[in-house]
């Protein structure tokens, strides 16, 4: 039942059977509901608003300050964001008037008939062009577009001499949404008893957004609560504070009544289209053999229109260039990057953050290269990983791989898929319109990295120790307070797993309480792939607190040296004996019979906070490789996945069952990435998949059944091995399945590099290589 | 989204139903799936909907020598379930069978379907292969019209204000006739971005094709025996381009990639 059981999730029997409880399902007495008038135009000066009673803008939110979200990094330019727009509207979706009435519909009736009179300016659409030949400024104040802009430098002079092979790319990925299956929504209302706030919000870091609300709100942080209830999914859409919170807060204190708002999916699709855009242009220069021997790279990020709070808008830039090398070696490599700012909704981290792009672009690169030198691409990665003896090792832009074998990850890999047998394949039929081709993408992912990773950010928010709170009840059940706050990763039973380990007690007799601040210890909250190294350490450093107070009690009541006591099935056993006491009657004695106490007990009694860092916090190294087959259909552009396999390296599994659940996801999401999602704009900034039936999701029929195989590398720096794996399964997917389209058009001299791999694109790219 | 506030009525006969559409900004109610979204948006405001899904009449299926008339709020999971004869064997049932997800052919019905006239769904693309007739009640009594003067355009049909669409009439295909379909859809379950239909019934000397998913209304080949013999790519591409489809490269090939799938499903 412990670490490493496939434990069913105990948050299934509300789940599966319907009774979860988000904030769409609470209802408070006399509470409003709220709509939002948001920006019809991506880019215009607002030359004024007639509006109605139960309608509010900007000026009347006297004293609210706007969303600022700030980087240390050296020429990062901030932007403010009015919680309602000020001034200018600089995204389609903006919020700009808030609407409140008895039902949604009567608000929405209210929003209808709200009038904007604006003046359109020319919209920054286009990244590049918004640098190059930008038609307007997004802040006209910054004097350019370019919220940051950063460069790791090299000299490359030797290698454009003397490489054997180089090959130059354009990549390009295109802007997402992240679709979680609940969107955001909030409810406020102000407790007169208390003097505070109480919001309801599907968030996954609910501390910050207290944080952030106190400074908008110019109010002390104990004077609001948040409450974090079921979320369903997050993905890094809900890790943010949200301008639609601040508003709500700052209406119900003026109202006097309990106000909701819940994003629909509309607004989620014209307002909040908000990740995974990039562009590179990018060279690889190898040795005859297929030796990398450096990359060079200008990257350029979209970042939108505002700097979100508390990531910023330089997170994904910034980390372009620190991960672009991925899990190779090399000698030489220089990365400039820009993160723009367009007429679009603010940049997030999505799963996976800016690796999902980054390997795309390097993972596209070296198959290229191998195709140029005929190598396998399996053969061409085996030349150039970090090998297991060389593991701890430091790459080029000096990330601490912890450890693993990345090269037998892409062995297992290659004979699951069994190329060899593709290869007969596509010989077999060499003029069909439907080609088969096979695709590989490696990764390694940095998670739950810390302090000395986050500091040099200088963003709202720097990871330090993550707690946990733990209480034995007088009844024997342990309850667990943690600030992280699960959003569909299982925590309710990964950490009564942990808390079985240490405490040996029984699961069932575990209560894990989050996504509340005021019962549970200050947290960044859940994001990076962390919660379970950060949270779950914190749960074993506070299990081990419990566990030395209650071997002391029950020493004195066995009349044994607590040495002598093992903790096991909830039991205190003396070791080698029958005799054994029950937790649940450790903690009578405690709660109800004091008087047995030992003299000399511990007065904090069962109550434990204890916190966690790893002591080399520089994050834990998880990697895979995932290897697809796929058939084209040429006449179409049609991608069937025939085959689809991951081998990847979590180190200890916690909860395998989960992790197998985690990877599924991430790559239900990465198969969108590859070759569904999208969110095009025209040339006024505005967004053409406004709604589901234009915006592609992959759904059951469009994911294959994927094959897991596990390598077990414990790292060296967590409490059990455990290594963040939550945000893997996303990451590779685009990469692997363009390699295998590629692979497969490679016939007819076509190679595609833009994500997604659309069926026009494809035939596109055929039609052009046949002129 | 929610929608604006509207009356609604659920009359128990075709007549009462005439009545009610006779009110200012009144629409007809069947399965919802493309109005339900519609509504709210808020594309469309209207100010009472009458729901068709009372009438009993709108709901029978009429099985005669030469053909089958269907009610117009028959659901696709009807067909789909084969729980109402098939006049053409089974081809039907396919064709609804591969109409969006289940929960949708659980209340979308054929004749809201063929009323709604989107291009890119089955029904006016199947329909119009099959040669239906299409049963109108109007304020000035009942007609019927053939299917291809019924669908005229982008959305568009014969009914005027105040007509219902009350049923489809399907001709039953003889022994030895052959029906091809093919659509391209981005993923199961999404609107079609190209379709391809053909006929070939020698008894009763049909060979039609249609293009459909089209700009307009499907474009119907009704004398397509030499393209049956001979689906080569010029001609398809010819009967593509006949359908206002030249413009685009991409769309122009995968329209002719259906009517040659289609046409070769005739031989399977």
């Amino acid at each position: 039942m412990g670490v490493g059981a496939r434990l069913p999730r105990k948050e299934d029997r509300r789940f599966l059977r319907g009774e979860g409880e988000y904030v769409a399902n609470i209802r408070i007495h006399g509470m409003l509901d709220v709509a939002f008038v948001r920006s019809p135009m991506a880019h215009a000066k607002i030359r004024g608003i007639r509006k109605f009673p139960g309608v509010f803008t900007s000026e009347d939110l006297k004293g609210v300050q706007p969303i600022r979200a700030s980087s240390s990094l050296k020429g990062f330019k901030s932007s403010d964001q009015p919680v309602l727009a000020a001034g200018k509207v600089r995204q389609v979706g903006e919020l700009v008037a808030m609407c409140v009435a008895a039902t949604r519909a009567e608000a929405e009736d209210l929003a209808d008939q709200v009038e904007l009179d604006l003046e359109e300016l020319p919209a920054v659409v286009d990244m590049i062009e918004a640098r190059i030949n930008p038609p307007a400024l997004v802040h006209d104040e910054w004097g350019d577009n370019v919220f940051l802009e950063s460069l790791v430098d090299d000299d490359l002079s030797e290698l454009k001499r003397n490489a054997a092979v180089t090959v130059k790319r354009s990549i390009r990925t295109a802007r997402q949404h992240m679709s979680p299956m609940e969107g955001r929504g909030v409810v406020c209302e102000w407790n007169r008893r208390l003097d505070q706030l109480v919001m309801y919000s599907a968030a996954q870091m609910p501390h910050l957004n207290r944080a952030g609300l106190a400074e908008c709100l110019g109010i002390d942080q104990g004077s609001i609560r948040v409450i974090a209830p079921d979320v369903g999914g997050g993905f890094g859409y809900k890790g943010i504070l949200l301008p639609e919170e601040v508003c709500l807060a700052w209406l119900c204190r003026k109202l006097g009544r309990p106000v909701r708002w819940i994003e629909d999916r509309r607004e989620q699709l014209s307002a909040n289209a908000n990740c995974r855009e990039h562009h590179y242009d990018i060279t690889l220069y190898a040795d005859a053999k297929g030796k990398i021997l450096g990359i060079d790279c200008e990257a350029t990020v979209d970042s939108g229109a505002y700097s979100s709070y508390p990531f910023s808008a330089c997170l994904e830039g910034a980390q372009v260039s620190s991960i672009l090398p991925g899990p190779y070696k090399m000698d030489r490599y220089r990365c400039r990057t820009w993160s723009m700012a367009t007429n679009k909704a603010p940049i997030l981290p999505y799963r996976g953050v800016a690796r999902t792009g980054v390997c795309f672009a390097l993972e596209l690169m070296v198959d290229a290269a191998a195709r140029e030198l005929k190598i396998e691409p399996h053969e061409m990665r085996l030349a150039n990983l970090v090998q297991p003896g060389e593991m701890p090792y430091t790459n080029i832009t000096n990330k601490h791989f912890d450890s693993g074998d990345y090269p037998e990850a892409v062995r297992r890999a290659a004979r699951m898929i069994d190329v060899e047998k593709i290869r007969k394949l596509q010989k077999e039929h060499p003029a069909s319109v439907r080609k088969i081709g096979v695709g590989f993408a490696i990764f390694c992912e940095q998670a739950a990295h810390g302090t000395s990773v986050y500091h040099g950010w200088g963003i709202p928010m720097v990871p330090g120790h993550e707690q946990c709170a733990a209480r034995l009840s007088p009844d024997g059940v342990l309850e667990l307070r943690i600030g992280a706050h699960s959003h569909g990763q299982g925590m309710e039973t990964t950490m009564a797993q942990v808390a079985h380990t240490v405490l040996g007690v029984d699961p069932e007799n575990v209560r894990l309480v989050h996504g509340d601040t005021a019962t549970t210890p200050y947290s960044t909250g859940t994001w990076g792939s962390r919660s379970m190294v950060m949270s779950g350490g914190a749960v074993a450093a506070a299990c081990d607190v419990i566990a030395g107070r209650v071997k002391a009690i029950a020493a004195k009541l066995l009349e044994v040296s607590s040495q002598d006591l093992i903790l096991s099935d909830g039991f205190a056993v003396v070791a080698g004996t029958d005799k054994k006491m029950s937790l649940a009657e450790v903690a009578h004695v405690w709660y109800r019979k004091p008087q047995l106490l030992p003299a000399d007990v511990d007065p904090a009694g069962l109550e434990a906070t204890a916190g966690y860092k790893a002591k080399v916090d520089t994050g834990t190294f998880s990697y895979a490789c995932h290897a697809t087959t796929v058939a084209v259909d040429t006449e179409t552009g049609h991608v069937e996945i025939l085959d689809y396999v991951i081998v990847e390296d979590g180190g200890t599994l916690v909860n395998p069952m989960i992790v197998d659940g985690q990877v599924f996801g991430g790559a239900a999401q990465g198969i969108g990435t590859a070759l569904y999602e999208e969110m095009p704009f025209d040339e006024q900034g505005q967004p053409l998949a406004t709604t589901l039936a234009d915006y592609l999701l992959p759904s059951a029929t469009e994911v294959p059944s994927i094959r897991i195989d596990h390598i077990e590398t414990p790292s060296p720096h967590t409490r059990f091995g455990q290594k963040g794996i939550g945000e893997g399964g996303a990451i590779a997917p685009p990469a692997a399945i363009a390699n295998a389209v590629n692979d497969a058009l490679a016939p007819l001299g076509v190679e595609i590099t833009e994500s997604p791999l659309t069926p026009r694109r494809i035939v596109e790219a055929i039609m052009k290589a046949r002129v | 989204m929610k929608a604006c506030a509207f009356e609604y009525e659920r009359p128990r006969n075709v007549e009462s139903a005439l009545r009610l559409l006779s009110t200012e900004n009144s629409k007809i109610l069947a399965g919802g799936q493309s109005l339900g979204p519609m509504l709210n948006l808020r594309v469309v405001q209207p100010a009472l909907l009458v729901d068709l899904r009372g009438i009993e009449e709108l709901k029978s299926v009429k099985d005669e020598k030469d053909s089958v008339t269907l009610g117009a709020c028959v659901t696709h999971a009807q067909i789909e379930d084969g729980r109402l004869p098939d006049p053409t064997r089974g081809f039907m049932r396919e064709v609804a069978a591969n109409i969006a997800y289940r929960a949708v052919r659980n209340r979308g019905t054929i004749g809201g379907s063929l009323a709604h006239a989107d291009p890119a769904a089955d029904w006016p693309s199947a329909l119009s292969v099959l040669g239906a007739t299409v049963l109108i009640a109007g304020p000035g009594g009942r007609h019927e019209i053939p299917i291809e003067k019924f669908l005229t355009g982008l959305f568009e049909t014969a009914l005027k204000t105040g007509d219902i669409l009350v049923a489809i009439r399907v001709p039953k295909l003889s022994a030895r006739a052959r029906v091809g379909y093919w659509k391209f859809c981005r993923k199961a379950g999404e609107f079609a971005q190209a379709i391809g239909a053909a006929l070939d019934d020698p008894e009763r000397g049909v060979a039609r094709a249609v293009i459909g998913a089209t700009r307009g209304a499907p474009h119907i080949l009704a004398d397509a025996k030499a393209l049956f013999a001979k689906p080569e790519k010029q001609a398809l591409l010819h009967a593509v381009d006949g359908a206002g489809l030249a413009a685009d490269a991409y769309n122009r090939q995968l329209h002719a990639v259906a009517l040659r799938r289609a046409i070769e499903k005739l031989a399977a």
